[in-house]
């Protein structure tokens, strides 16, 4: 495979580490929470990007199945929904602690939070 | 009963003991003759065990395997006996003593105190009957946890201070430099069973052996070989029946009965003379020894000057190890119950001077021999015996120590001994001369008649009809009874000598 | 079908049914409490069976819904797991049963009855990663579990709570993708999720590069899980906030899992495979070993939180191991795994003795705890006991984990030196933040100006938690003398695991 054709790993890897970069750099809660997303994006993406069989079609079987016929691999993708089943509960989450956070502090940046704690 | 019985039973009795103390507390004579009665009978099994050992036996009691190979076990052999003995003793001497001082010096928290003492009693008879370097490590460490709340036991800001540099150089010590050397030599050897004739010879090389005595030597940090000697002084914070005790028996005796033990039945003599580090271990022996008894001149505190002077006393011990040969190992063994004796006489007598006369300062005993002669004279006999002169018993343990530096050809170690003697008694017996030939100093002559008997009334000491201000009398006996043993020593230590060389031609 | 034929999805399954019925029908007063303290003992008692089912007859297997394996999600329990299904549900149990009062005094009653059904949750998950033998399945539980963790700590008293669950939440998730990822890259090697299956495919596997990533991902996720150096920073700040009963069980166990998955993961699929590439893996974990517990234990004696000093002092004892995990050797895991064990003890313990000091004088802080010795002497005695245990004094628990772990270590040579004298420092450095507990209890006066002999009155920890206490107290005193039971459970699952390796 040339590297150009490669691409689907390019995406993952590239989305990963903006996502990463969010999480660690950002002080802002709510774009950590962004950043989060978009890393496990990236981990999503590539699940379902290496299940594609070329030239395989959705795996959904129809009547009796063509023997020649191939399918792309479902169980990447099953394991994906799960996966995004734990991203939205994980999101959801963080999103409800940013919200309580800001009813106890005021704020939602990370240096603010501190100087709060510190001079408590 | 069965010797197996009787080592049980020895060691089990100070535990039961500290458990029913902790629940009679509340009245204090059952508890104070409690106390002493257990003592008695722990003395009593103890010495029960002695015929069996003389007679070439060495009983032992295997418990259970702990780990795999590293079991839980008892064995007496010559030294070991010699030591509980001495520890178990001088125990019944010092609870008496002890009952006198802390009723005496009003002390808070009885309770505590003499159960803590039977734990540390038993910690020091499990070291003397430990069967491998395992059980004598468990029992070890016991010790000094259990003597941690002895000494912080006034729980003042000092007593707190010199308890964490007595617990943080023993704790430190043991973990950082005596379980290493356990851990390699399990590792190399596969034992740590304590053998006559070693278990190092075969299996390890001279270098590593080298290595592996300089971390045993000061890993026993109860050795208080210089720098680990600190926690000594510091522990004097701790009320006197502590220090005697303690300080003069039990715990600086288990460390130099571990050196003993190390020296003899882990490294074996003949591999201990090849080593190098052996003679490194000796000039840090005969160096702690100079200059600890260098710093003993310079203080003015009675029980400063005496802990510095254990602290050089535990080195003749230490340097005996280190000779390696037959003579001055039995020099340091005999200096065990030497040194046992005289120090134990001197810190009781101090702490009699303080529950009298509450004097702490040497510059503060002069004339006192007039109105406590009784504890003066102990005190001589004490310091006597500590010197090392005829005829007392510190005489012998000296003098086969320079025997075993002349065997050992070892001429500068000679020297040492010799210039520690006079060092010794240039710090010993200017506080009995002046208690004796000078007079009181003015402001005790002045306040004698209107102070004293208005407060203290249970405290009024000995002989007050005769115008002596003498100790308690629970505090005088004692006393009394183990200066007289410094006396008697010297001329029944044949029996002594001849047992703990029974090690080197006995059967095991 | 027999009920012992359906232990092994029994204990994972159990807790998770009770959850939601807890939260709808079980929700008044004490009731929630009652109810996951009833389930929590109950599994307990199954994964007690189990162990003794394992010890007799070696590893069980469970096929879920009947699914051959590899086609469905089978359950796999050796030695290993069922030592951890026993810690899991023991320190669930000790904690509620001991945190009664405590989870009172911390928490607004209304509230408890979701943090106990995310507490039975977290339970699951966590009984879910020991027990089953899929990847991706040790994904799921890991996410129910830390998802549950994550509501738990965010319940705690003070408002600081609320922003170590989210530290803690941002970590775990980013720790669980990483996993994930690295799960993926497996798959794609070997195109099954069975651990077992798994590492027979990797055996014909000619191109190892994917697989040293995957080891990589998976590493790093679970280091992240583990609170492991450099990345141990939320694991004190979560412990200290979170309320003190959910401290005693997550202390007690739930970074361990990720440190057995960690284990598994290791000497089942890497080391058989990548031998040499998975040796050199390894050895990068030791600097960091060493970096956790020589920090840890640093950073602890500063500390003036007790909660917050035991949760660096954890992150050096899972510091310790970790590197019984990465010697590869048979005695570096058997070491790891005594420690598990013991750590356990130790630990629990010693949050169960702060939570009676929380309870009674409403502060683990040493400023305000000055005196504590003479008004609850049972509970700081216990606590002085399970210091003098995590320390490593002869006749504990600790002691005996010390002991192997240097007898493990001893065995690298030169190495094994150097980090002996490491792990022996950082043991001093455990002598002093314990003694300064001694102290400030022993020897200071109250600051709360009820200092003077009058005013000292008796003031124990609630009777449950006392008596627990000086259970584990005991357990730990019980397994220094007597360590048979940890040590053939380790050296079983020692021998099961290093059988894969040439």
């Amino acid at each position: 495979m040339t590297l150009l054709g490669l691409y689907n790993y390019w995406i993952y890897i590239l989305l990963l580490v903006v996502g990463l970069y969010a999480v660690l750099v950002k002080s802002n809660y709510v774009k950590r929470m962004i950043g989060l997303g978009i890393f496990q994006a990236a981990v999503f993406l590539l699940f379902i990007s290496m299940d594609k069989v070329e030239g395989g079609t959705g795996p959904i079987i129809r009547g009796i199945p063509d023997p020649d016929q191939l399918f792309s691999n479902p169980l990447p993708q099953v394991l994906i929904l799960t996966a995004i089943v734990v991203g939205i509960a994980v999101t959801a989450l963080g999103l409800a602690l940013a919200i309580r956070i800001r009813e106890e502090y005021g704020t939602i940046e990370e240096n603010e939070i501190r100087r709060q704690d510190h001079e408590a | 009963m069965s010797d197996q019985t009787l080592i049980l039973l020895a060691l089990s009795l100070p535990l039961i003991f500290s458990g029913v103390i902790a629940i009679t507390g509340a009245n204090r004579n059952l508890r104070d003759s409690l106390m002493v009665g257990s003592a008695v009978v722990l003395f009593i099994v103890v010495a029960s065990i002695l015929p069996s050992v003389v007679a070439g036996g060495r009983p032992s009691v295997e418990l259970f395997d702990i780990m795999p190979g590293l079991a839980l076990g008892f064995a007496i052999e010559p030294l070991g006996m010699i030591f509980a003995l001495v520890a178990s003793g001088l125990w019944v001497l010092t609870s008496i003593y002890g009952i006198g001082y802390m009723r005496g010096a009003q002390e808070k928290h009885q309770t505590r105190f003499f159960a803590c003492f039977s734990i540390a009693i038993f910690a020091a008879l499990g070291v003397a009957f430990a069967e491998n370097m395992f059980t004598l490590f468990i029992f070890y460490e016991v010790l000094s946890l259990s003597t941690y709340p002895l000494v912080a036991h006034k729980g003042s800001e000092q007593a707190k201070r010199g308890a964490r540099i007595y617990l943080g150089l023993l704790l430190g010590t043991s973990i950082g430099l005596l379980l290493p050397a356990m851990l390699i030599t399990w590792w190399l050897t596969g034992t740590l069973a304590f053998q006559p004739g070693g278990i190092l010879q075969d299996n390890v090389s001279r270098s590593v052996g080298a290595i592996l005595l300089i971390l045993y030597m000061f890993g026993i940090g109860k050795a208080a070989l210089m720098p680990f000697h600190r926690w000594l002084p510091s522990a004097m914070v701790a009320p006197t029946p502590v220090s005697a005790l303690l300080h003069a028996v039990a715990v600086v005796k288990a460390g130099v009965f571990t050196v003993l033990k190390v020296s003899v039945y882990l490294f074996g003599l003949e591999y201990l003379q090849s080593l190098w580090s052996a003679d490194l271990v000796m000039w840090v022996a005969a160096f702690t020894l100079l200059a600890a008894s260098i710093v003993a001149l310079q203080k003015t505190n009675l029980k400063a000057r005496l802990a510095y002077s254990t602290v050089s006393q535990l080195s003749y011990i230490v340097l005996g190890a280190m000779l390696a040969n037959e003579l001055a190992v039995t020099g340091g063994g005999l200096h065990i119950v030497m040194h046992a004796f005289g120090k134990i006489t001197l810190f009781f007598c101090a702490g009699a001077i303080y529950v009298a006369a509450h004097k702490t300062e040497i510059s503060q005993m002069d004339g006192l021999g007039r109105k406590m002669p009784i504890t003066m004279f102990a005190f001589l006999l004490g310091a006597l015996s500590v010197i090392g002169a005829p005829p007392l018993g510190g005489f012998w343990s000296k003098w086969n120590l320079l025997l075993g530096a002349v065997d050992a050809q070892q001429q500068i170690m000679i020297v040492v001994f010799l210039l520690s003697t006079l060092l010794n008694i240039a710090y010993l017996l200017p506080p009995v001369v002046r208690a004796f030939l000078l007079s009181p100093p003015k402001e005790d002559r002045d306040d004698h008649h209107d102070g004293h008997h208005e407060d203290h009334h249970d405290t009024r000491g000995f002989g007050h009809r005769f115008g002596l201000s003498e100790a308690p009398l629970f505090c005088l006996i004692p006393l009394s009874l183990t200066a007289i043993g410094t006396l008697l020593l010297f001329f029944f230590v044949g029996p002594i000598r001849g047992f703990i060389q029974s090690i080197f031609t006995g059967v095991m | 079908m027999t009920l012992t034929e359906q232990l092994p999805i029994l204990v994972v399954v159990l807790p998770m049914f009770v959850a939601p019925l807890l939260a709808v029908l079980a929700s008044r007063g004490q009731l929630p409490w009652l109810v996951a303290t009833i389930t929590s003992a109950l599994t307990f008692v199954i994964a007690v069976a189990l162990t003794s089912q394992v010890m007799a007859s070696g590893q069980i297997d469970y096929a879920l819904g009947n699914w051959p394996v590899p086609f469905g999600i089978g359950l796999t329990i050796g030695p290993l797991s069922a030592m951890i299904l026993m810690i899991v549900s023991g320190a669930s149990t000790v904690a509620l049963v001991a945190g009664r009062e405590s989870m009172n005094a911390e928490v607004d009653p209304s509230h408890q009855a979701l943090l106990y059904a995310s507490w039975l949750l977290a339970l699951t998950g966590l009984l879910g990663i020991a027990a089953t033998g899929d990847a991706f399945n040790v994904f799921v539980f890991m996410e129910i579990s830390s998802l549950a963790s994550y509501v738990m700590v965010a319940n705690g008293p003070k408002r600081q709570a609320l922003t170590a669950s989210f530290k803690y939440l941002v970590t775990g998730t980013l720790g669980a993708t990483f996993y994930l990822v690295g799960v993926g890259y497996l798959y794609m090697m070997t195109g099954t999720l069975n651990i077992a299956d798994m590492s027979v495919r990797l055996g014909e596997v000619s191109d190892t590069l994917p697989v040293m990533i995957a080891g990589g991902f998976i590493m790093l996720g679970l280091a992240l899980k583990a609170a492991l150096f450099p990345m141990h920073a939320w694991m004190p700040n979560a412990y200290q906030f979170a309320p003190t009963p959910v401290a005693i069980f997550f202390a007690a166990c739930s970074t361990k899992v990720a440190l057995f998955v960690m284990l598994r993961f290791q000497y089942e699929l890497l080391l058989p495979n990548l031998g040499p590439h998975a040796v050199f893996l390894s050895s990068w974990l030791i600097p960091l070993c060493v970096g956790g517990f020589l920090v840890g234990s640093a950073v602890a004696m500063f500390e003036r939180d007790l909660k917050r000093m035991l949760g660096y002092s954890s992150v050096a004892q899972l510091a310790y191991i970790v590197l019984g995990i990465s010697l590869v050797s048979s005695a570096g895991i058997t070491a790891s795994m005594i420690h598990f064990f013991n750590h356990a003890l130790i630990k629990a313990a010693l949050f169960v003795a702060v939570a009676g000091m929380i309870v009674r004088f409403g502060s683990s802080n040493l400023d305000q705890l000055g005196g504590i010795g003479k008004r609850m002497p049972l509970t700081v005695l216990g606590f002085v006991l399970a210091g003098v245990s995590l320390i490593g004094v002869p006749l504990t628990a600790g002691f005996i984990s010390k002991w192997y772990l240097i007898q493990a270590v001893l065995a690298e040579g030169v190495l094994g030196i150097v980090l002996t004298v490491l792990i022996l420092l950082s043991s001093l450095m455990a002598v002093v933040y314990i003694w300064k507990v001694v102290e400030v209890a022993y020897f200071k006066e109250p600051a709360d100006g009820h200092g003077g002999q009058a005013a000292i009155t008796r003031q124990e920890a609630p009777l449950p938690l006392l008596v627990v206490l000086w259970v584990l107290v005991a357990a730990n005193f019980w397994f220094g003398i007597d360590p048979s039971l940890p040590i053939s459970l380790a050296t079983q699952a020692a021998a099961s695991l290093v059988g894969g390796i040439q």
